[in-house]
């Protein structure tokens, strides 16, 4: 994999942490700035107000730990203080004077599965008319939709997420309708009352992009362009050429000075993919369209983080890795329309094996309870074609593998001193049908404990409704 | 242990291909046996076939003489997974609507509409799922324009050209949303179009008797005693001389499918969620009181389970529909099947609206949930045999054909899968399916996918070369 990627996601992701009022100055600044830099408009105007609930100093031993990167300590200690990991390590590991000490034999620890490809909050349950707020379907280009502003913290879903599937971080997309869908939204799964409450500090923002049937489907239905791939790529390509406009016009004014260039909320978001600020997640089943799309992002000087939905991508593992894209897929689903006709059970493996980024995502609040189980599955295929990949080495594929495509994977995604301590205990081998999450910690918090029902969130929506409070 | 039992499969597909089918028994020995119905499963135990059917499972079950022999040590040995409610056989793509035969939104039909008629046996969704390991279906159709979908089948998932077990073994009915939807726009008005349909109903069979079969009917493949009713011989209520008033809103077939579902001679299946909507089903005896009722989905059934039960009517439930996705849907949880169970219920799983036209193979996974959440504290699961039994025999069951299919007790069609492990786990597969005692391919689209891509560089030619 290459790593390109990722060596800037950090330092985006420290410059995004801290703008609350005013723009980093750009990268190209430096030699020529002004005295005083020209007034800008902010990068972050919805900023996070995160913050972790408190936890306390919490020594989880005896458990089998993957951690997230690949490895596995058999008889594993994890301590967790100040909302970070403090220390993974055998059973030598000391454990901290004061600390609780939980039972973690015959159990496993892991790093929280980050979902990137989650439409919670956005079209939320109940799935009525008037939740439907994942798609601006009234134009092909919208990047100037944010999906954050869509987000409904009461939806549910999030909490099954977090109690059934051990979910602790997760990217928030606008729908597929679009070819620029517009932004996304990465989240700490903790409920709260407002959607700043849970975006996750200094996550780098996401631009969702589709290919294929979708977009043509929408506009081509309404006698709009694009109705075909070959528009859909046209537009694109157009799209991308103003966008380098707009990005050419502000950056000599952020540099320069002088009258500030006319504002474009769409255009921003795309000046900022051209910077490298913005990650983009595009939506694509196909690999000749992935393919075509490696070559637009060249063609125009950005980057794909992850082709999500990618049914396909096992035909073209060998340029997903070339190009470090990441394939961000599902175990076996197929066949609901024509582009995920030639879906194999064993794209995941066949992803991985070609030494390619694999990522298992859901897409669906039901299979987003279950992401494990879907890994598990990949992996299960894999071994029948004779493909062996270990369960620590399998989990990469639900925390570090997402966790890098959003630009996080220096905060969270692995059990690494120092990082937010997003932890799962769960009852049984995590790739298993059998087992469930027991308790799912998130910057140290407890947000989730099976074995106490004070520790189980239920929503606004459902308090007072037939069931509130029930196990789900 | 893996060469011999490919061996033997191997041996079985030839000596089958050979076409002495009916003469064959076939001993599965030495694996972990599970009968599909409720038990728990049964260390090296023996399963014999004699031509098509079941003669015998357990342990100390002995080989007859001249057996061919399947040698499962170290594997399971399970029925054949049935799906509990699906739209298998109908769909290629779901969204290729010439592929798609579900639903017909501009039909005049509703109630007669007859899915044995539309399955396609080569569908790749077919071939897909029996590779998963599932050997029959209940394939329902979809409403459109009416609450009444029309009369749906038992099929076998075996790669031939004879895929009804059971055609018109049911009718299909939406009760709840969809129903108020496709009457209208209320449920009030869902419940007067139904009653007035069955009325309907009577008022032709009043005018005459109704010819064919009456009484329960007993499977068998192909039935031809299970005629649509307007191909019966001697039918008098569609000569041309039977009139009708003109008041009536069904069509002449339509009026005459529901016939057998007034008489109770055909199953009648209700897509429900809410309690109150599942209640309002079961009320439906009060007036109709020779329907027999199955009802599907009751995500809110656990809270009026001991009606459920008391009424003895058995539900296809979804297993882990946990969200309130619908305001029908809002007392969701996984333990609702756990608890209908200890109420006495007699559930099995079904996927109604859940990719049910290409992915009945995950009832497997479904099943594997209820065994874990039965670990949860304060859920309420199923033992694994429980489990096996909610995806095997409970739904043939439902469909009055646990006699048939569904479980390896004796007499059963032999449909039988040998897995390389615990089926209801992540890391399983079929590796031999047998339908009516006769091997099947687990060749698919996908597996030729797969091996053509094994490394996805080309090599001296195209991959278009490479099969």
């Amino acid at each position: 994999m290459s790593n390109k990627l990722w060596l800037i996601a950090p330092a985006l992701a420290a410059a995004a942490a801290g703008c609350a009022a005013s723009a980093p100055p750009p990268r190209t600044a430096a030699a020529s700035a002004p005295a005083t830099p020209p007034k800008t408009y902010s990068r972050d105007p919805y900023p996070s107000t995160y913050r972790a609930y408190p936890g306390v100093l919490t020594a989880i031993v005896g458990g089998t730990v993957f951690d997230g990167e690949g490895r596995r300590i058999e008889n594993g200690t994890v301590i967790l203080a100040d909302g970070v990991v403090r220390a993974v390590g055998g059973p030598e590991t000391p454990v901290p004077e004061g600390a609780t000490r939980i039972d973690a034999r015959g159990k496993w620890v892991t790093p929280g599965v980050i979902d990137i490809h989650s439409h919670l909050g956005d079209y939320p349950s109940p799935q009525v008319e008037a939740h439907q707020d994942g798609n601006e379907a009234t134009g092909p280009v919208r990047p100037e939709v944010w999906a954050e502003h869509s987000v409904w913290p009461q939806d549910p879903g999030f909490t099954r997420a977090l109690m059934n599937g051990g979910v602790t971080s997760l990217e928030i997309l606008p729908g597929s309708a679009n070819l620029f869908g517009g932004r996304s939204v990465v989240l700490k799964n903790v409920p709260a009352r407002t959607v700043q409450q849970m975006k996750f500090p200094g996550a780098p923002y996401g631009l969702k992009m589709a290919c294929g049937e979708n977009p043509k489907r929408v506009y081509g239905s309404r006698n709009q362009s694009p109705a075909t791939r070959m528009g859909n790529i046209a537009v694109d390509r157009q799209t991308w050429a103003r966008a380098a406009e707009y990005k050419r016009k502000w950056d000599k004014y952020e540099r320069d000075g002088g009258e500030m260039p006319a504002r474009d909320i769409a255009m921003d978001t795309l000046r900022g993919v051209l910077a490298g600020e913005i990650l983009v997640q595009n939506h694509c089943y196909r690999a000749d369209e992935m393919a075509i799309v490696m070559d637009m992002a060249k063609e125009f000087g950005y980057k794909v983080s992850a082709f999500h939905h990618a049914v396909e991508a096992y035909k073209i593992a060998d340029l997903l890795k070339a190009n470090g894209v990441c394939a961000a897929m599902w175990a076996d689903w197929w066949g609901f329309k024509m582009e995920a006709y030639d879906a194999v059970d064993e794209n995941i493996p066949l992803v991985h094996n070609a030494g390619a980024c694999a990522i298992v995502h859901s897409d669906d609040p039901n299979g987003i309870q279950r992401l494990y189980q879907e890994a598990g599955k990949a992996q299960a295929a894999g071994r029948r074609i004779g493909i062996n990949v270990p369960d620590e080495v399998v989990w990469t594929w639900l925390s570090w593998n997402p966790a890098k495509a959003l630009g996080i994977g220096d905060r969270t995604g692995s059990l690494r001193a120092g990082k937010m301590a997003d932890v799962v205990l769960w009852n049984g081998n995590p790739l298993s049908v059998y087992t469930r999450p027991e308790r799912v910690w998130i910057d140290g918090a407890l947000m989730y404990d099976a074995n106490d029902p004070k520790r189980r969130p239920v929503t606004d929506f459902e308090l007072g409704q037939p069931g509130e409070g029930d196990v789900k | 242990m893996k060469a011999s039992l490919l061996k033997g499969a191997g041996a079985l597909l030839l000596s089958l291909l050979a076409g002495s089918v009916s003469a064959q028994t076939i001993a599965i020995t030495g694996g972990r046996v599970a009968l599909g119905d409720g038990s728990e499963p049964i260390d090296g135990g023996t399963v014999v076939i004699r031509d098509g059917r079941i003669v015998a499972a357990g342990r100390g079950v002995a080989v007859p003489a001249g057996a061919q022999v399947v040698d499962a040590t170290g594997k399971w040995v399970t029925p054949g997974i049935v799906a509990g409610f699906s739209r298998i056989g109908l769909v290629e793509v779901d969204a290729v609507d010439a592929a798609n035969d579900v639903e017909a939104r501009n039909s005049p039909f509703s109630a007669a509409i007859d899915v044995s008629t539309a399955i396609n046996p080569r569908a790749q969704p077919i071939a897909v799922n029996r590779a998963g390991g599932v050997t029959r279906a209940i394939v329902a159709p979809g409403t459109a324009r009416s609450i009444f979908a029309g009369q749906g089948a038992v099929i076998d998932l075996g790669a031939d050209m004879n895929p009804i077990t059971r055609a018109r073994a049911f009718q299909f009915i939406e009760f709840g949303e969809e129903g108020t939807r496709n009457a209208g726009g209320s449920r009030a008005a869902a419940n007067l179009l139904f009653r007035n349909a069955l009325r309907e109903a009577r008022d032709l069979g009043l005018r005459g008797p109704i010819a064919g079969p009456g009484g329960q009917r007993t499977a068998t493949a192909n039935d031809q005693r299970d005629l649509p009713l307007e191909d019966l011989p001697n039918n008098r209520l569609l000569s041309a001389s039977t009139t009708r008033p003109t008041d009536v809103l069904l069509t002449r077939f339509d009026a005459a499918a529901l016939v057998p579902v007034l008489q109770g001679r055909q199953l009648l299946m209700v897509h429900v969620e809410r309690a109150s909507d599942i209640l309002q089903t079961l009320a439906l005896k009060k007036e109709f009181p020779s329907l027999r009722l199955v009802l599907v989905g009751a995500a809110e059934g656990w809270t009026v389970a001991k009606e459920i039960a008391a009424a003895g009517v058995p539900v296809i439930a979804s297993a882990l529909t946990d969200l309130p996705n619908t305001f029908e849907q809002l007392a969701s949880t996984e333990s609702n099947v756990g608890r209908m169970r200890a109420a006495g219920v007699r559930v099995s799983i079904g996927m109604i609206d859940d990719n049910e036209a290409r992915q009945v193979r995950l009832a497997r996974q479904y099943a594997g949930n209820l065994v874990a959440v039965a670990r949860v504290p304060g859920s309420t699961g199923l033992s694994w045999g429980q489990a096996l039994e909610a995806i095997t025999s409970a739904p043939a069951e439902a469909v009055g054909m646990g006699g048939e299919i569904g479980s390896l007790r004796p007499g059963r069609r032999a449909d039988v899968v040998v897995w390389d492990n615990d089926p209801l786990e992540n890391g399983s597969a079929a590796q031999l399916v047998l339908i009516d005692g006769i091997q099947q391919p687990l060749t698919t689209h996908q597996t030729k996918l797969r091996d053509r891509y094994r490394t996805p560089t080309e090599g001296a030619l195209p991959k278009a070369y490479d099969r």
